[in-house]
Parts: C-alpha cells; structure tokens; sequence
C-alpha cells in the first residue's frame, strides 16, 4: 500500500513538473515574440544607453543634438514637444504623441554602441519592478495593450518624404496576444 | 485648389484670424498671412532653429508644426518677446553685448534663451549648449550668445 501511495506521488510530481516544464517554454517562445517587437525601430529608438534618442530604421543618432534631459522630454530650448505635437504630424513628416519622451536608462535596451540587448537582459529589466515603475504581469500586459505611446508603434505615420514609417514585425493584436500567453506563464526569462 | 481651413489663433496675446490650408506650416502663417517676418525660414525640417517661436510656452520650431495642431494654444514670436520681463532683459542683453553679425539666427536663439532661462534661472555651461543645442549661427557668434545668456541670467538673480 505504501508502495503504491509513494509511486503515486511520485508519478503526480514528474507530471506537474513536466506541465511547469512546458508553461514555461510557452512562456518563453511568447517573450521571444515581444522581444521582437521591443527591438524593433519604432520601440527601442527611444530606449537608448546613450544622452540621446534615435531616429529612423536605421536607428541613427537624433537630428539637431536632441539631448535627453532630466525628465527624459529634452531641455527647455530643445524640448521634444517643440517638435512632437500631440498626433503625427504627417505634413511635415514630424511624428507626435501626447506624451513623447524617452524611456529612463533603467529602461535601456541597447548597448552604448547602439546594438539591442539580449532577450534574456531586456527580459530581465522589463521584469525588474525596481527598473519599471513597479509594473506586474498584469501591468505589463495592460502597458502593452493599453498605453498611447506603445500603441503609437502601430500608427507611427509618414516620413518626410511622406512614405509610411515600418510598423513592428508582429500586429498590435499579435504583440498583447504574446504579452498575454508570457504574463500567463510566470513571465519567465531566458537563462 | 488646397481646402481652406478658419482658425483662430492666439499670437502675442492677441486673437488672430487666418484661413490657410490645414496643413501649413506655423512659420509661414505668421510670416506671409501675419506678416510677422522677424521669425526667420531656415532650413524647414527643424535642423536649424531659425524658425523658433513659443508655443503653449514651449520652444517650438514653427517649421514643423501644421498651423492645424496649434490649437487653442497661445504662440509667442519675437515680435512679442519684448513683453516679456526674461524676454525683455534677454534682447538688452544681446544689445550689450553686441551679440549678431548678421543676425538671421538671432530671433531663434533668443526665444530658446527665454524658454532656458524660464526654467533655468542659473545656466552652466552644460545647460546652455544643451538647450541651444538647435540654433545653429553661420556667422559663429556662440561665444558672444554664451556670454550674453549669462549677462541676462545675471541680471535675473
């Protein structure tokens, strides 16, 4: 009898550990899907290591020395509002939100050089509550879902030669879908 | 034929009326409809800060902003400056010291030291070419422009 309650436990432990074992790659195949919209031009040119921002595809230093500021919104003679209106300007080629800034360095994900962290170091920072105004999962996914500048990634508007600026790899829908599926499963991290 | 579009515009405390195509750019509502000239076209792509007015307070370059985002906002201009208590000792500062050559940046620059100097009463260096960073001067007055923010700053303590 005892024998048989002893490898029945065994046998529930292997099984939870198995099904903890696959939530977990889950998870991490749908980090993998955000990680990829993260480093994409319209994210991470504005979480920079550096003093400054980036602009374009081609994720070159800002135009016109564009400095970061205490709050992230430029200095007083060169705030990124006095570009950046309120929407996409698309006459003139000037991309807006209400609320344009830069993400704060402990939202870096890039290098000084400019290269993309790793998934596994933006996972990190994007988890650390101490990096990102103490978001949970839960927050996490509503940021993704619901936050302007986020969802201004999908309307990024016109350059100035009025082609359309490139959108992320995956939709808006797809990136919470993924957000939703990591955030359900612990939001594991790779090692 | 571009749609014509009404908008009531608040420059230098006063209402302005002005019916231009949605999409013109502030700069040229105030130079060709307002005839206010003293804002200057630079480079039109906000490179150059020629172009720099104060929208909503903030040092804005009116080259890149469609008239129709302006909104309800009020737009100060160098013509207004003056009115201003920072914006009047600013413009005696640059006469002191004799800051322009030619002068077509100058109007830029000084709105920028206004808005530097409403937020930041006691500039470094640092601050300085930080927030002027955007006006570029052909002419290479930056030392007479530094000494004069700091005969203004001076002046404001």
């Amino acid at each position: 009898m005892k024998a048989r309650i002893l490898i029945g436990t065994l046998g529930f432990v292997a099984l939870s550990s198995m099904a903890s074992d696959a939530r977990r790659a889950d998870g991490l195949t749908a980090w993998e899907q955000v990680y990829s919209v993260l480093i994409s031009p319209r994210c991470i040119n504005c979480h920079t290591a550096a003093n400054h921002p980036q602009q374009g595809d081609d994720r070159r230093r800002h135009f016109a020395n564009v400095t970061r500021g205490p709050e992230g919104k430029g200095v007083a003679g060169l705030h990124c509002a006095g570009c950046h209106q309120a929407v996409n300007a698309d006459s003139t080629g000037v991309p807006g939100n209400r609320n344009w800034h830069l993400a704060p360095l402990s939202m870096k994900w890039q290098d000084l050089q400019g290269r993309p962290l790793s998934s596994a170091a933006v996972c990190r920072a994007v988890t650390d509550r101490s990096k990102n105004h103490d978001l949970d999962g839960a927050a996490l996914l509503k940021h993704h879902a619901e936050d302007a500048l986020v969802l201004w990634a999908w309307n990024p508007g016109r350059r100035p030669d009025g082609t359309p600026r490139t959108v992320p790899s995956l939709t808006h829908t797809e990136f919470v879908d993924a957000t939703r599926r990591w955030v359900e499963a612990g939001t594991p991290c790779p090692k | 034929m571009p749609e014509m579009t009404t908008y009531q515009l608040n420059v230098n405390g006063e209402r302005r009326q002005v019916a231009v195509d949605s999409s013109t750019p502030l700069l040229w509502v105030l130079r060709e409809e307002l005839k206010m000239t003293g804002t200057k076209y630079g480079c039109g792509i906000g490179a150059c800060g020629a172009c720099t007015v104060h929208l909503g307070g903030i040092a804005t370059r009116s080259c890149l902003v469609p008239v129709s985002l302006a909104g309800e906002r009020p737009i100060v201009t160098i013509e207004g400056i003056g009115h201003d208590r920072i914006g009047r000792i600013v413009q005696d500062a640059w006469v002191d010291q004799d800051v322009v050559q030619c002068g077509y940046c100058q109007s830029g620059q000084i709105m920028s030291v206004v808005a530097l100097l409403k937020s930041t009463r006691k500039p470094t260096d640092a601050n300085i070419e930080e927030s002027l960073g955007g006006n570029l001067c052909r002419c290479g007055t930056y030392v007479r422009i530094r000494e004069a923010v700091k005969r203004a700053a001076g002046k404001l303590a």
